[in-house]
């Protein structure tokens, strides 16, 4: 690796970007400490009411309170189903194994707004009449954080030559479902991790799936952030932002963990 | 063996039951819906000779067909130049500047189209600021309209175009540039010769993602400027979950179109990422593997094209 010393034009370049991109950031951050800003480069005067009003606002918490919890669920049930169901394919149905990415790589070709519209259709009268409920948000939520859920998993068990470990265990006398939760899921147990709260942070900024599906029953932290633009700009700089510095934390874990998987593997 | 087959069952049935449930039913459910009638009988082509025909709905198209390929193009432009600028930088420094790009790529939906509300709203910080100064650079400037929308949508674009890129000019060899000098080739017949050449695929590749990604883009826009836009997806949303009439058959026709401009824009993506690994060396999907735990949004579909 040569290192090199940038020149004047790149030097330019990312600087310009970097302000173009944090400005907007900044901005919001900004205006949520202000407390006088109308005509002057910088708020006048600060204040941290907007941080207090929105952790008084009942709503705010319950908003959050149900972002938290539906998040955490889908998380929990694609774990439960996906876990098994990619460890029988990479394992034993390896042949299957380009079905399932086409099915896996489907919801990133297919925008929100149209997996809601199929969804509001099938769901919404008939035999399985959820529509409005939390049930079809999960399981929109679960089609939402298949391919993350699904490449984690798989690369995990890669990395860790699941078949050759399993063999092994197999070959010691353990049978296959013990071998699975003794063996394979504490080895994997890292990666799947790292997808878990990938996805956690995903299905925390949705927004459009949300507000189609069941804008009008349950409000998550987004449902609630669009609502109360109108309202207050300062209230909703300071959940912007909160939820801006949720998002970073929960990439910070996710990085720290990823290196630390790096550093196991090498 | 008939016990070791029942728990393999077992094991895949939920998926396959979530699967069916939750992504093959409704788009089966969209796709009749598109061809029935408006009171849900029959079938009939009439939606898309509708939505084809209606100034209201070609509208709404164009629209999004315009801002998609504006702010691809402008965000392509601006990813390639800062791709190469990244490049020429030390890895450490490389890589916070990446980790930054990447951080901002988060701040997008609901929270970008309500900070730019900030900056550039009617009362937006710098409205004001500029009003007070007497500058008028943002006269005629309307945040809640075509102008406005392109500039939210350029936000997002560039930070993902920066990020599909920057590895692809990794696969550009410093010894081929060496060869080229030898053989007496000036940096500009380099990059028009080799340089591009082997980045088209590349290119289009990434084009092709962020014009799905703009095709789909509901929550910004839909947090701009509500349904006072003429968008496709801001139309589809409306006629489906809104709050005055719905119309589910033709909102599923128009999601059906929209899905097959985004459909063909990731096939697009995924016939040039395998041709990037006819190029050799370094593709960028592999790349990711190791360096992308954090992309967001489309990784599955470039690590499938590096099969």
């Amino acid at each position: 690796m040569n290192i090199r010393k940038a020149g004047v034009a790149p030097r330019t370049f990312m600087l310009l970007l970097m302000i173009y991109l944090l400005l907007p950031l900044l901005a919001t951050g900004l205006y949520a400490f202000a407390q006088d800003w109308q005509n002057t480069l910088l708020p006048r005067s600060w204040t941290l009411s907007w941080f207090r009003g929105m952790f008084q606002d009942i709503r705010f918490l319950e908003a959050l309170w149900t972002s938290l919890y539906l998040c955490i669920i889908s998380v929990l049930l694609s774990l439960a189903v996906m876990l098994p169901a990619v460890f029988v394919i990479t394992v034993y149905f390896p042949r299957w194994e380009s079905f399932m990415k086409g099915i896996v790589v489907l919801p990133y070709a297919v925008p929100g707004v149209v997996a809601a519209v199929g969804l509001i259709r099938a769901y919404s009268s008939g035999p399985f009449d959820i529509s409005g409920t939390a049930y079809l948000l999960v399981g929109a939520y679960f089609v939402v954080i298949l391919p993350y859920m699904y490449q984690g998993i798989r690369n995990s068990l890669l990395s860790v030559s699941a078949v050759e470990l399993l063999n092994a265990a197999e070959l010691l006398g353990a049978r296959r479902r013990s071998a699975f939760v003794n063996v394979i899921l504490p080895n994997i147990w890292p990666g799947v991790m790292v997808s878990a709260l990938l996805s956690f942070s995903v299905l925390f900024g949705e927004f459009v799936l949300t507000n189609m599906l069941v804008g009008g029953h349950i409000q998550t932290i987004q449902v609630y952030l669009f609502r109360r633009v109108g309202e207050s700009g300062h209230l909703a700089s300071a959940i912007a932002i909160s939820y801006f510095v949720f998002i970073l934390l929960l990439s910070a874990v996710l990085m720290k963990l990823g290196m630390k998987i790096k550093g196991q593997a090498k | 063996m008939k016990q070791r087959q029942r728990g393999l069952i077992l094991a895949l049935a939920p998926f396959v039951l979530m699967v069916l449930a939750f992504q093959v039913v409704p788009v089966f459910s969209m796709l009749t819906g598109s061809f029935r009638h408006a009171d849900g009988a029959g079938f009939t082509l009439d939606n898309y000779r509708h939505a084809l025909s209606s100034a209201y709905y070609l509208q709404a198209i164009k629209n999004s067909l315009l801002i998609s390929v504006f702010s691809s193009l402008i965000g392509l432009a601006v990813g390639l130049v800062c791709a190469y600028c990244i490049t020429r930088f030390a890895p450490a420094v490389r890589d916070r500047l990446l980790m930054l790009s990447n951080m901002t790529s988060n701040f997008a939906g609901v929270p970008l189209a309500f900070a730019y509300i900030i900056l550039l709203g009617n009362n937006g910080v710098f409205t004001l600021l500029f009003k007070q100064w007497g500058w008028n650079v943002f006269d005629g400037f309307n945040l809640y309209s075509w102008s406005g929308l392109i500039l939210v949508y350029v936000y997002f674009q560039i930070p993902l175009a920066l990020l599909l890129l920057y590895p692809a000019f990794y696969g550009i060899r410093e010894q081929w540039r060496e060869a080229a000098a030898l053989l007496g080739a000036g940096s500009w017949q380099f990059w028009k010769t080799v340089g591009l050449p082997v980045l088209s695929p590349a290119i289009f590749g990434t084009l092709g993602i962020l014009f799905a990604n703009a095709m789909g883009a509901y929550a910004t826009a839909y947090a701009l400027v509500g349904g006072n836009y003429n968008l496709l997806a801001v139309r589809i949303g409306s006629l489906v979950a809104g709050d005055v009439v719905t119309q589910p058959q033709m909102g599923s026709t128009l999601a059906v179109l929209l899905a097959l401009s985004t459909l063909l824009a990731v096939f697009l993506n995924q016939r040039m990422v395998r041709r990037m690994e006819g190029f050799g060396g370094r593709s960028p999907a592999r790349r990711e593997r190791s360096s992308g735990l954090f992309r967001r949004r489309w990784p599955a579909v470039r690590e499938e094209a590096g099969q």
